[in-house]
């Protein structure tokens, strides 16, 4: 039941998370981070199988950070995707596969654009605009559709995954209470309040 | 008492040396001269081919400049058939980080790479190093144009004008005082150190050489370090590495365009008869 959605805008990307680790009808945690920061300007949120997603994770963030280390520059967030893809898939054609989803998105400081990346446990990619996995895609694509233009602004993707959340408390069989929010621009990421895009939810 | 240390490459002399790094290095003086030079909009790389006889038929393709990625050439001195193995591994490096992320290698890590395997071959035992050095011209979107050249021991260094084989030492020298650069106009010093330059020293302050003006130096450079008067595109080879529309573009000089080159940038009495 997690949820994880991502947004690229004009000159930004904001990944959304749950916080919540649950074990069958148990919620063990619910104030997980699961958007890693791989670098200054890339992240990624990961949902799927517990145990594989921070195993996962934390090898590529590891491999990430020891490339940024030996070369003195940031690997892209377009390399960043590639990378993880190219690992999956390895690890798919193993006897161990892992069983995780991932937003990837980031901000190209060359070519100075944002970008988002979908991969599912079947290492498949797709460089999008916006994306979910899971069960929120059934609630959130139909919105994304609707209230998605060209060259967003940070105000009005918010008001997006606002209507998202709001959609998701309503209809989806389990609430989340709390989320977590992730903006990465030219600036490199910001942490966004996830109290306030319930605010921005209960206003509308 | 030398002689004691000259057979085994892993072997440190007492004076502290390695011998057959050193005898390594000392070949490839004397191999053909091969010259590398930045410019503003890129990079030119020139090397001469020594003939041993006249009823030599030389290969239809160049023989001392390769393409080793889209993004990458390399100017060789020294054994061809080391030059050849060490390119055929630098040519799987780049396809290999073509294949994992997705992008061109960054010129420094493919130099690295090479360098680490020439490095090897002075360190483990029973076998001779590497008798070759590069000159690879590169360009990569983390720093821009960038020359760099390799020796056998796996030192590497980034350069803005250099030259390696043949007196490559006076060839240096003519470049030091012809080679001008942004920050200082004056034809002072301007080459890269001894040593380990930083690659992204280089970018700073950009040559104000048009691609032209550099092949012409080049030209010039060349025809005053080569031993035979005649010039023509048995004996010299040239490649340049350029941008188009930010992507990297290899050109590899066919023999009429070496000539035609040739016959534009150097004086008539050592052009050859058409």
């Amino acid at each position: 039941m997690d949820i994880q959605l991502g947004l690229a805008g004009k000159d930004f990307v904001i990944l959304l998370a749950d916080n919540q680790i649950t074990n069958s009808i148990l919620t063990i945690k619910h104030d997980e981070d699961k958007i890693y920061k791989l670098s200054e300007h890339v992240v990624m949120s990961v949902s799927g199988e517990p145990g594989d997603s921070s195993n996962f994770s934390e090898y590529i963030l590891g491999n990430t950070v020891l490339y940024n280390i030996r070369n003195q520059h940031e690997l892209s967030v377009d390399s960043c995707a590639k990378f993880t893809r190219k690992e999956l898939a390895n690890a798919l054609r193993s006897r161990s596969p892992y069983q995780v989803n991932y937003l990837i998105g980031g901000y190209n400081t060359i070519s100075q654009k944002p970008a988002l990346y979908r991969i599912d446990y079947l290492a498949s990619i797709a460089k999008v605009e916006f994306a979910a996995h899971g069960y929120a895609s059934y609630f959130c694509y139909s919105i994304f559709d609707r209230m998605k233009k060209p060259d967003l602004t940070q105000d009005e993707a918010l008001d997006i995954l606002a209507a998202c959340v709001n959609e998701l408390t309503r209809r989806l069989v389990i609430n989340h209470s709390s989320y977590t929010l992730k903006l990465v621009d030219s600036n490199g990421v910001r942490v966004i309040n996830g109290e306030e895009l319930l605010k921005r939810t209960s206003a509308k | 008492m030398a002689r004691r240390y000259d057979s085994r490459t892993t072997i440190f002399s007492p004076e502290g040396r390695l011998y057959q790094v050193e005898y390594a290095m000392e070949a490839i003086n004397h191999a053909g001269t091969v010259i590398g030079m930045l410019c503003d909009d890129g990079i030119v790389l020139a090397a001469e081919k020594q003939q041993s006889s006249k009823l030599l038929e030389s290969s239809l393709d160049g023989e001392k400049i390769y393409e080793v990625n889209e993004n990458l050439i390399a100017g060789v001195a020294g054994i061809t058939s080391d030059a050849n193995l060490l390119l055929n591994e630098g040519r799987l490096i780049a396809q290999n980080y073509l294949q994992i992320y997705d992008d061109n290698i960054p010129v420094e890590m493919l130099v690295k790479r090479l360098c680490d395997i020439k490095q090897g071959y002075t360190q483990f035992g029973g076998l001779r190093p590497f008798g070759t050095s590069f000159l690879i011209a590169g360009w990569d979107e983390h720093v821009g144009f960038q020359l760099y050249q390799t020796d056998p021991a796996g030192n590497y260094s980034g350069w803005k004008a250099t030259c390696i084989g043949v007196n490559s030492s006076s060839a240096q020298s003519l470049l030091k005082q012809e080679y001008k650069s942004k920050s200082e106009p004056s034809s002072s010093d301007q080459q890269g150190a001894t040593g380990t330059e930083n690659a992204s020293d280089i970018a700073d302050d950009d040559t104000p050489f048009s691609l032209d003006s550099a092949l012409e130096l080049t030209c010039k450079v060349m025809t005053k370090t080569l031993d035979s008067s005649k010039i023509s595109n048995e004996n010299l080879e040239f490649a340049t590495l350029t941008l188009h529309n930010g992507v990297p573009k290899v050109h590899l000089f066919k023999s009429n365009e070496t000539d035609a080159l040739l016959k534009k940038y150097v004086p008539e009495k050592t052009t050859p008869k058409e």
